[in-house]
């Protein structure tokens, strides 16, 4: 590409005397201005932690180095084996045996699987914690069975480790590897299966030495985003007290009040997810490669019979009930039982608030993915696609590292206004941002905008480019033709993208708690607050409506499979 | 003048050049096609032209003001043309009336639908004008492109391999149609085509454009069928007749007898070109330059047929070649038969192996 410029050089040049320039030629260049400034706005927080973390002054690093970042590094990097190890396994297993094989139950464990992601971490962990610690039922009952009367008594494992942390991520996180190695099974020619059984390699072996490398690329994703959630997690590793980067941040910010130390912190766990992202691009670059034909054929089908179907039901079964039903169960059971007309009416308002900054960050989400994706459909050019890139980037980074740029910056930004306006008008504005809505809605807009800005992408992916062309030269400009055009054309995908961001949003816990205002609950931090308090039963009917938005988007999901398999048997 | 002026057009995606120094001229009321292969440039030229790709190098007035130069890039909303797509790009979403009435947005809501109306009147499709473009079948759907081009009376139309869609009985019907609306409104027209007949029967001019983006002929239809510049512009019409040989004393002998060959030094390797319809068969010789030949077989095609013939003697006894005569031919059908060439259909070019 040598000759072909990304702006046009002339652009901002006066239009000769005695020809018009199109008054088209703001806008299109607002489109770039526009797209360059989201993208600077969302690439602000991460830079801040980095610019902060690097800033001689008290520094703390070597404090840091030699007390708590050993403890840190190795604590994150044992939940990521095991959440890694643990989703691997069964988001794979699961995936091959409803891809691949026939048994009892596979057409509702097809959708059926992706239900724990309707959970958040946190909350599972607040349930399994209820029932397993000594006081919960399960020990009582075994207390009661055997005769014991304390601890000393008999063995049972620790909830509130760093091994039950990883069990209750892996429960919840899983779905994100089926989704990718189904969609990685599912794309295999059937052909080079039926080569490898030809050629006298059993269905095991098969498996291991050909689908398996060929579905890589997709799991490696899948991991990786898992991976990306894990390291984002805070309400389970604060509950557990487990000491990974995230649960340090907040230490570090809330107790010791050290913004340095925690954006020191902070930018060390942005190694870890330059590393994640790394590794995902790296397999989306060799997915392409790995793609053995676009034929497409009916999978052959392992039929499972006897006690093998059993088993594959029963794997299935248990990871869903597990992930998703047993929670389910006794959250509804607590939420009956602790029921109480005005807790009802004080989780009403928090459940008002969530939805009201959820819709806001959905819809404003929506609206700056349009811009992104339409400057890049009309402009084009590497230099934009590489900043609607960027500003997707926050995605990977946890909410936690995420919460405090925007402290950073917004703090710098209502100092120097307040500074400004004492100077010039005698006027003290304060913080005008910190702490505020807008800071909590700026936050999520880093974090989900690569939500909405995938779906939104892949709905003008499927507008043919030639209807641009005729709508403008029909007379329409590129706003025109957008609402006229690419708006009711994709109107699924914007809803879609709204439906996304709005169910995270709904779930995000270590960004609420940051940066919401004083005083203000959603139904997250207020789970999370009488949970972490012993009073699940409280909580129960927050959590449980958390989790009733979350299964929104599992329904989705379950709709775009049913669709994405004519022509399959059954 | 009114029309389309393109000038001195460079193009490139990164090391390729897609357009080499391209210029043309499309007076109102004249189409003007674009022949060439796949890939050739002719699409981004277009393309260009509309606003929908970026001018890198030349100028394109239409209607005497300049709408893309070096420094000025008029968007394409405001290049007041129609563009017909390959695909036809219909809007899904919207009516056929609304399609129709979409580049209309400036005059009243009466007026564009009277328009939409009147053009939907003139393709023949009013009765559909509440459809929707999917319950159209492909050429009711190019109908209305047309119409949707036409409706705000474009200063220019841009049609991109129009009929490339259509299967061949329904084409011959739409290209007419096509072609006599096109004539009526006196527009200047600009055409892409790959299908040289299309561009013979559409244009008053065509502009032959080669692999590497350069225009290699142009002029009208009749001009390059029988005047081709070169082997490639000869052989985009269909199959041909080769034969090889040196000159000698001016004239190249073939087994049709000498061509001219004056300018060319002895000893050159000329290549001769016959288009298969340039040998005629008949059962008595009619002339001194008829040569007798064998029939070997013949193919029906239903309006002409493939003769395979054998010369019968002479210096080039036994080498064969192929004709393309009216109608069906019976080889059994009588006795001798006389092969006979047209002299406007024979061409003659240097070997392009030969290094001299």
């Amino acid at each position: 590409m040598t000759t072909q410029p990304v702006l046009n050089p002339s652009d901002g040049l006066p239009g000769k005397p005695g020809t018009r320039r199109g008054n088209g030629a703001f806008w299109r260049d607002g489109w770039t201005y526009g797209a360059l400034a989201i993208a600077g706005l969302a690439a602000l927080p991460i830079l801040a932690v980095i610019f902060i973390a690097f800033t001689p002054g008290d520094d703390i690093w070597s404090h840091l180095a030699t007390t708590v970042l050993p403890g840190y590094i190795i604590t994150t990097l044992q939940l990521m084996a095991g959440v890694g190890a643990g989703t691997l396994l069964i988001g794979v297993s699961a995936a091959w045996l409803i891809t691949m094989c026939r048994f009892p139950g596979r057409r509702l464990f097809e959708w059926a699987m992706l239900l724990p992601m309707a959970m958040p971490a946190y909350v599972i962990a607040y349930v399994y914690t209820d029932i397993l610690e000594f006081a919960g039922p399960v020990q009582e009952m075994l207390r009661d069975t055997f005769g014991w009367n304390n601890r000393r008594d008999y063995w049972f494992p620790e909830i509130r480790s760093t091994g039950g942390a990883m069990a209750m991520l892996t429960l919840v996180l899983y779905p994100y590897v089926y989704l990718l190695a189904r969609a990685a099974f599912l794309e295999q020619s059937v052909g080079v299966l039926e080569a490898s059984r030809s050629l006298g390699r059993g269905p095991w072996r098969s498996f291991f030495t050909v689908a398996l490398p060929l579905a890589r690329p997709g799991i490696v994703i899948g991991v990786s985003f898992a991976l990306m959630e894990t390291l984002n997690d805070f309400g389970t590793v604060d509950f557990f007290a487990v000491n990974t980067f995230t649960q340090g941040i907040f230490d570090v910010w809330m107790n010791m009040n050290n913004i340095a130390g925690a954006a020191q912190l902070a930018s060390v766990l942005l190694l870890f997810v330059a590393v994640l992202v790394l590794s995902e691009r790296y397999a989306r670059r060799r997915q392409r490669f790995h793609h053995t034909t676009s034929k497409y054929q009916p999978l052959p089908a392992y039929h499972l019979g006897g006690v093998r179907g059993g088993l594959a039901t029963a794997f299935c079964a248990v990871t869903v009930l597990l992930g998703f039903g047993l929670p389910t169960i006794v959250l509804l059971a607590y939420a009956r039982q602790y029921f109480d007309p005005v807790l009802a009416r004080e989780i009403l308002g928090h459940a008002v608030n969530s939805v009201q900054l959820a819709a806001l960050a959905g819809f404003l989400a929506m609206v700056v993915a349009i811009i992104l994706a339409y400057s890049v459909r009309i402009k084009g050019g590497r230099l934009l696609t590489a900043i609607s890139r960027m500003a997707a980037f926050g995605y990977a980074v946890p909410g936690a590292v995420l919460a405090v740029g925007v402290m950073v910056v917004l703090g710098q930004f209502d100092n120097r206004l307040d500074g400004f306006m004492r100077d010039s008008f005698g006027i003290s504005t304060g913080l005008l941002f910190s702490g505020t809505i807008a800071a909590v809605t700026f936050g999520y807009l880093v974090r989900f905008l690569a939500l909405s800005l995938g779906t939104v992408e892949a709905g003008l992916g499927k507008i043919t480019p030639s209807m641009d062309g005729a709508a403008r030269s029909l007379g329409r400009g590129a706003l025109g033709t957008m609402y006229r055009i690419h708006l009711p054309l994709m109107r699924g995908s914007v809803l879609t993208a709204v439906l996304l961001v709005f169910v995270d949003c709904m779930k995000e816990l270590p960004m609420t708690i940051i940066l919401r205002p004083f005083n203000f609950q959603t139904l997250a931090t207020f789970v999370h607050q009488y949970a972490s308090d012993e009073q699940l039963g409280e909580a129960a009917l927050a959590a449980l409506s958390i989790v009733m938005v979350g299964i929104l988007p599992v329904i989705l999901l379950s709709l775009v499979i049913a669709k994405s398999r004519p022509g399959e048997d059954l | 003048m009114q029309g389309l002026h393109i000038h001195g057009i460079h193009h490139a995606y990164g090391d390729t050049d897609v357009l080499n120094n391209v210029s043309l001229t499309v007076p109102a009321g004249e189409l003007v096609c674009l022949l060439g292969p796949s890939g050739c440039g002719k699409t981004t030229l277009l393309r260009i032209a509309a606003g929908l790709e970026k001018l890198q190098a030349g100028s394109i007035s239409i209607d005497e003001s300049v709408v893309a130069e070096p420094g000025l890039e008029l968007p394409p909303e405001d290049r007041k043309i129609g563009f017909m797509f390959q695909d036809y790009a219909l809007f899904p979403h919207l009516t056929i009336r609304d399609n129709v009435s979409f580049g209309l947005f400036r005059q009243s809501k009466q007026a564009a639908r009277d328009r939409a109306m009147e053009m939907l009147e003139q393709v023949g499709l009013t009765r559909h004008a509440d459809d929707y473009p999917h319950m159209l079948s492909g050429g009711q759907q190019q109908r209305v492109a047309l119409a949707r081009a036409l409706a705000p009376a474009p200063r220019l139309v841009l049609l991109d391999e129009p009929f490339s869609g259509l299967d061949s009985n329904m084409r011959a019907r739409i290209r007419q149609e096509t072609l006599t609306m096109l004539k009526q409104t006196n527009v200047a027209t600009l055409m892409v085509t790959h299908d040289p007949r299309e561009a013979m029967f559409m244009s008053d001019r065509i502009k032959v454009m080669g692999a590497n983006g350069q225009v290699l002929q142009s002029g009208r239809p009749v001009d390059i069928y029988y005047k081709p510049v070169d082997e490639y512009v000869a052989r985009l019409f269909g199959p041909v007749n080769m034969i090889e040989g040196p000159v000698a004393g001016g004239r190249l002998e073939t087994s049709f007898g000498p061509v001219d060959s004056e300018d060319i030094p002895d000893g050159q390797i000329m290549r001769v070109l016959i288009r298969l319809e340039g040998l005629s068969l008949h059962y008595h010789s009619g002339a001194p330059t008829d040569v007798p030949v064998d029939v070997l077989t013949a193919h029906l095609l239903g309006d002409s047929s493939i003769v395979h013939i054998r010369m019968r003697e002479g210096p080039n006894k036994g080498v064969e070649y192929r004709a393309r005569v009216h109608g069906s031919f019976d080889p059994t059908a009588h006795g001798q038969v006389w092969a006979r060439v047209d002299p406007r259909c024979i061409f003659q070019y240097p070997n392009p192996e030969d290094g001299r």
